[in-house]
């Protein structure tokens, strides 16, 4: 009896149409193959062809869905086609830049002696024969390798213990004053300091001191450290500011003193988020070019004392590799260092940063019972 | 192993704001005393110039004295820091050092001070203070676990072992129960009944069961409406004050009919 009660309806009343799972699928395909038929007319190219399957696949589905589901669903298709698409365009350059260098960069990275060896002689006679002879190919960067990393370490022991220290000042003493606010105020430009200023300013400041010409890893350190320090600053601040002020009250109210408070309570409780600022700080530096360019010079040598002579790193290797060849007529060899030394480089910053991700969860407070 | 406390016409300001005006009242050894009053009444503030930690709110100062066995905690050359070590104080919300363990943090007050302290005294002193505080026998086979693990209940218990491990002469609690359930609350009022033993215990409560169960002695603070400083009203025995206080806005407002 019931049965006659209950109307026989195809689906629910509170539902409207639906897509069938697959339909982002098939639109994507038909999308596709629309897009390249229609590129084929104009000259195929892969670029042409992922814009304009992109546009049809955004219409054909946003289309689709108004007719059938309504236009509160085909809005929301909509918004997420646009979410996705920026984040595509967002993430294009980042996966070209990582692959070309690869591509390009492998066969440098993989030539043995390119990690062990300076350029020191090796001169374009070399380069010429292996272009033309098929010798192996000589030089490596082992001296910008080594420079790289001692001006980057000298500029992080500058830096860390001026912003460390300023940024403690300004979370814990500071309190607002005018002194505090001016502070503030200078980091937020020395923020926006073109590197190759920073550069000029640490040559000059050595020229005046030292003597004119001096150019050495320590001009470069100091340089970099003045691009660091902000940097470093504002990470530190924001660290130290998320610091329960419970946690300063309840040191207070056993007796300690505020510096010791600030070293073993404030300090500790926010050491990962400063350690992996510091660390993506190092990274922000690592790669400048024009400021050592200005500082350090650029030597085929290796030199590792950062207080004395000209000094490479790994930029201004890239830079001089690919703006004056070693063979200028045959400049192939330089190029394949060029790349192979940008290779390096990214793997470097990439595994900074990979360093800043496990200090956070090696330092960061435990919990569990 | 404790102390009086006597208060002379104090002011307490926030820059120019008069904040608390004109309280005398003299709290004896060995005894607990609560603090009850509406919100915004200055009773935490209050409290706080107890043990001079209002001082770290910027702008905040006192007028008048306060007297620990008849020593001023705002004479000249007074260090807040000494001041802070003879009157410890437990906060509202649960605050263990979220990089310490439980033993660590029972230590703490040792520890930050650089004191040296041998291993075998260490372990006597965190089981007393844990003892001290009832929660030794739930901790006692994970000491080495971070605190924050704990319950809210055991955490307070935890922050209230910390103040009792750097033996203060008096302890100061604001609104310790506030953030803890019911279960938790009866545990830390069976702690304060056995701490007026060896301690002088002041607690500020916004609740009035909880002042009358714990206290000997109750003060009540009100405030003549906002902008206005806050004042001591009454203060008595908890039993008289409850059941047969002298001023109208007392009654009013232990019999729930204020405002």
């Amino acid at each position: 009896m019931t049965s006659t009660l209950t109307p026989v309806r195809k689906r629910s009343a509170l539902t409207r149409g639906q897509l069938p799972k697959a339909a982002p699928y098939i639109v994507l395909a038909v999308a596709l193959i629309l897009g390249a038929a229609i590129l084929a007319l104009i000259g195929f190219n892969a670029f042409g062809w992922g814009v304009v399957s992109a546009i049809l696949f955004a219409a054909g589905l946003v289309g689709w869905s108004l007719v059938v589901e309504g236009a509160r669903k085909a809005k929301d298709k909509l918004a997420t086609c646009l979410v996705v698409g920026a984040f595509l365009v967002a993430l294009l350059p980042l996966f070209s830049v990582i692959w070309t260098v690869l591509i390009n960069g492998l066969p440098g990275l993989l030539d043995p002696g390119f990690l062990t060896t300076s350029m020191n002689g090796v001169t374009g006679a070399f380069d010429n024969k292996t272009v033309e002879e098929g010798a192996p190919l000589l030089g490596g960067i082992y001296h910008a390798l080594m420079g790289t990393l001692l001006i980057t370490v000298l500029a992080t022991l500058i830096s860390v213990p001026v912003g460390l220290l300023t940024a403690i000042y300004l979370v814990e003493y500071g309190e607002d004053r005018a002194l505090a606010r001016a502070i503030t105020f200078f980091v937020d430009v020395m923020t926006g300091i073109p590197s190759i200023v920073a550069g000029l300013f640490a040559a000059a400041a050595f020229f005046a001191v030292v003597g004119p010409g001096t150019k050495t890893g320590a001009v470069a350190a100091v340089a970099l450290s003045v691009l660091m320090i902000p940097v470093v600053v504002r990470s530190s601040e924001e660290m130290l500011k998320i610091v329960p002020n419970e946690l300063r009250e309840a040191a207070y109210a056993l007796g300690v003193r505020k510096w010791r408070t600030i070293l073993k309570v404030v300090l500790p409780t926010a050491i990962s988020g400063i350690a992996s600022g510091i660390t993506l700080a190092i990274a922000r530096v690592i790669g400048e070019t024009a400021p050592i360019l200005v500082t350090a010079g650029f030597a085929t040598t290796i030199n590792t004392n950062v207080f004395s002579g000209w000094m490479a790193s790994l930029p201004t290797f890239i830079y001089t590799q690919i703006l004056n060849p070693t063979s200028p007529s045959n400049p192939d060899p330089s190029s394949q260092r060029a790349w192979g030394a940008a290779l390096v480089l990214i793997i470097l910053v990439m595994l900074l940063n990979l360093g800043a991700r496990l200090i956070a969860r090696i330092f960061a407070p435990k919990t569990g019972r | 192993m404790s102390k009086r406390i006597d208060v002379k016409d104090l002011n307490v300001y926030y820059s120019k704001f008069l904040a608390v005006e004109g309280v005398n009242i003299n709290i004896d050894a060995k005894s607990v005393t609560a603090f009850i009053g509406p919100s915004g009444c200055g009773k935490s503030t209050f409290l706080r110039t107890l043990n001079r930690m209002h001082e770290v709110i910027p702008g905040a100062r006192v007028e008048g004295e306060v007297l620990l066995d008849g020593d001023n905690l705002y004479g000249p050359g007074v260090d807040p820091v000494t001041v802070r070590s003879q009157i410890g104080m437990v906060f509202q919300r649960p605050n263990p050092f979220p990089t310490m363990s439980i033993r660590d943090n029972v230590l703490a007050g040792v520890k930050l001070n650089n004191t040296k302290i041998s291993k075998g005294e260490a372990d006597v002193l965190v089981e007393r203070s844990l003892q001290g505080a009832n929660l030794w026998n739930e901790v006692k086979d994970r000491l080495a676990k971070p605190g924050s693990g704990l319950s809210g209940g055991q955490q307070q218990r935890l922050c209230i072992a910390r103040a009792i491990a750097v033996e203060p002469q008096v302890i100061l609690m604001d609104e310790p129960c506030s953030a803890l359930d019911p279960i938790s609350t009866l545990a830390i009022e069976d702690l304060i009944n056995e701490l007026k033993d060896q301690y002088t215990v002041v607690i500020v409560t916004h609740n009035m069961q909880q002042a009358a169960r714990v206290s000997d002695k109750t003060a009540f603070f009100n405030i003549a409406g906002t902008g206005k400083p806050g004042k001591l009203i009454e203060f008595g025995d908890t039993p008289t004050i409850f059941s047969n206080p002298t001023e109208k806005a007392t009654e009013d407002y232990v019999s729930g009919r204020f405002g």
